[in-house]
């Protein structure tokens, strides 16, 4: 985008702001109407696809059986990941994942690690030797602002609708059962992510947001209303004040999406 | 190897490496000390080792990367092989990919970017030991270093992290209490301004928790920086003592 034109933008957006609106409408603390589909995905042991205004992410679980890390033998291994795909934004290159794509990895993994989303205890097939493998693959598939967000509530919606075939173990060796259970679960981290813009606090922002934002803080909140991952960004600063009143935000906003998805 | 204690605190509140909670681990810092680099510096933080290199303002290469109002920051945060127990692969990994963004991301609100269009300078971060708190080390060190190329700064940023180890909250953990403990905040500050410019969390912290670290690393931030501000003069007070000796001679 020109610079000049997001100097104009970023100001037509930031006096709209001072008065309480944004560009669509909406108040500074709205999200955007989303929708989650779950399990459109038939070879993927889950799968999700969020839809966050015009933001669309689709999110693939599969999960394979590996080696637990060394200094975690008890535990399963979980693996994230994510790809801005060439299709869902002009900018968007193709080639190895870039720093924000691995930063929006990054950021969805610390919320579900942290929260203990998945039980990782329960994943275990022979200590220190063989565990399940979560593989939690982020693809965005239109990009409208807001990745974070979207991606983290697919991501773990994808977890909710996974499965996995039954087994037993015997003398080490895991054995196929019919049918399937649900992967198991403790926590449903959500992700809330705040844009600073002309010093005031939006949420879920959108991708002109976006361009002409601050800075940037996404903060994850578990089940108990606790914070689980903290993430700023962006070249811009919080004051501590601001910082104290986004950790209120995103306890509210988190509170409220928990609400409506049930979770 | 460092021995995992059993309890990270004890009933009177001395944590496993004999500090109060709220304690610093000792700290040197030192400006000017590659001679190749525009600007350099270096910092030990408890067991930390960092050296941070500076380069430029100079003509971005390649070009293409240039911008036509400001000028571009480019930072690598990177780690030795051997600066760790086991030893790491020297490409760079994620982890090292994001921290490279989010240590610029704290570096950038301190710089008049809009002085030096088309221009750019490359921060060069290298972790040559690791004791936890890499990543606020490097960003202390770094601040210095661009301060040192000669640009002008609205502030120096510092970085300090406090977080949770067992039950309580504490000031700038160290590798130990980084693995086994409860919580990591790492802050980032320009003290004159209030302006956090990095705040990262992992781990599991109540809001009023939350509220507590964050006040801690911010106040950590505060004592950090009066031993930046006397590094930075240090270098110009030896630096005029060594002209004036020339004058003399």
């Amino acid at each position: 985008m020109s610079t000049l034109l997001t100097h104009v933008r970023k100001r037509q957006i930031g006096q709209l702001i001072d008065t309480g609106k944004r560009l669509d409408g909406r108040n500074l603390t709205d999200y955007r109407e989303f929708t989650i589909e779950e399990g459109l995905i038939e070879r993927a042991e889950g799968s999700a696809r969020i839809r966050l205004g015009k933001t669309e992410v689709l999110v693939g679980v599969k999960i394979a059986t590996g080696e637990p890390f060394p200094d975690t033998p008890n535990d399963s291994v979980l693996t994230v990941n994510a790809e801005l795909v060439p299709l869902a934004f002009a900018s968007f290159e193709t080639g190895p994942p870039d720093e924000n794509s691995i930063e929006l990895a990054r950021i969805v993994d610390r919320g579900i690690r942290e929260s203990k989303a998945v039980s990782s205890d329960k994943l275990v097939i022979e200590p220190g030797k063989k565990v399940f493998v979560v593989f939690v693959d982020i693809y965005v598939l239109n990009h409208d602002g807001n990745l974070i967000d979207a991606s983290a509530l697919a991501a773990v919606a994808a977890l909710t609708n996974a499965k996995m075939p039954n087994y037993e173990v015997k003398d080490g060796e895991m054995k196929i059962k019919t049918g399937y259970s649900p992967l198991p679960l403790n926590s449903h981290p959500i992700t809330v992510t705040m844009a600073k813009i002309n010093g005031k606090l939006v949420v879920d922002p959108g991708i002109e947001e976006e361009q002409v934002m601050e800075a940037r803080l996404s903060m994850a909140i578990n089940d108990n209303g606790n914070i689980c991952a903290i993430q700023k960004g962006c070249p811009g600063f919080f004051t501590q004040q601001e910082l104290l009143e986004a950790s209120k935000l995103a306890q509210e906003k988190a509170a409220e999406l928990r609400k409506k998805l049930d979770w | 190897m460092s021995e995992k204690p059993e309890k990270l605190i004890d009933k009177k509140g001395i944590r496993s490496d004999g500090r109060k909670a709220d304690e610093l681990r000792p700290l040197k810092l030192e400006v000017g000390v590659l001679p190749n680099a525009d600007g350099s510096a270096y910092i030990e933080h408890g067991k930390n080792k960092i050296l941070v290199g500076v380069f430029g303002p100079r003509e971005m290469h390649p070009k293409h990367l240039s911008q036509s109002d400001r000028m571009v920051i480019r930072c690598r945060y990177h780690m030795a092989p051997f600066s760790v127990q086991e030893r790491k692969s020297p490409a760079p990994s994620r982890r090292e990919v994001e921290l490279s963004k989010v240590v610029r991301e704290a570096l950038e609100p301190s710089v008049f970017v809009d002085l030096y269009p088309r221009s750019g300078i490359d921060v060069y971060i290298e972790v040559l030991q690791a004791d936890g708190g890499t990543r606020c080390a490097s960003i202390t060190a770094a601040s210095l270093a661009i301060a040192d190329a000669g640009l002008p700064l609205r502030d120096l940023v510092v970085g300090c992290a406090a977080g949770k180890i067992d039950d309580t909250v504490v000031l700038d953990l160290y590798d130990a209490e980084d693995k086994l403990g409860a919580a990591d905040v790492p802050v980032a500050l320009m003290p004159n301004l209030n302006a956090v410019t990095l705040l990262q969390m992992d781990g599991i912290l109540t809001p009023t928790e939350f509220e507590t670290a964050l006040n801690m690393a911010v106040e950590g931030c505060k004592k950090i920086y009066v031993i930046q501000k006397e590094a930075l003069r240090a270098k110009y007070m030896t630096a005029k003592e060594e002209l004036k000796e020339e004058v003399e001679e």
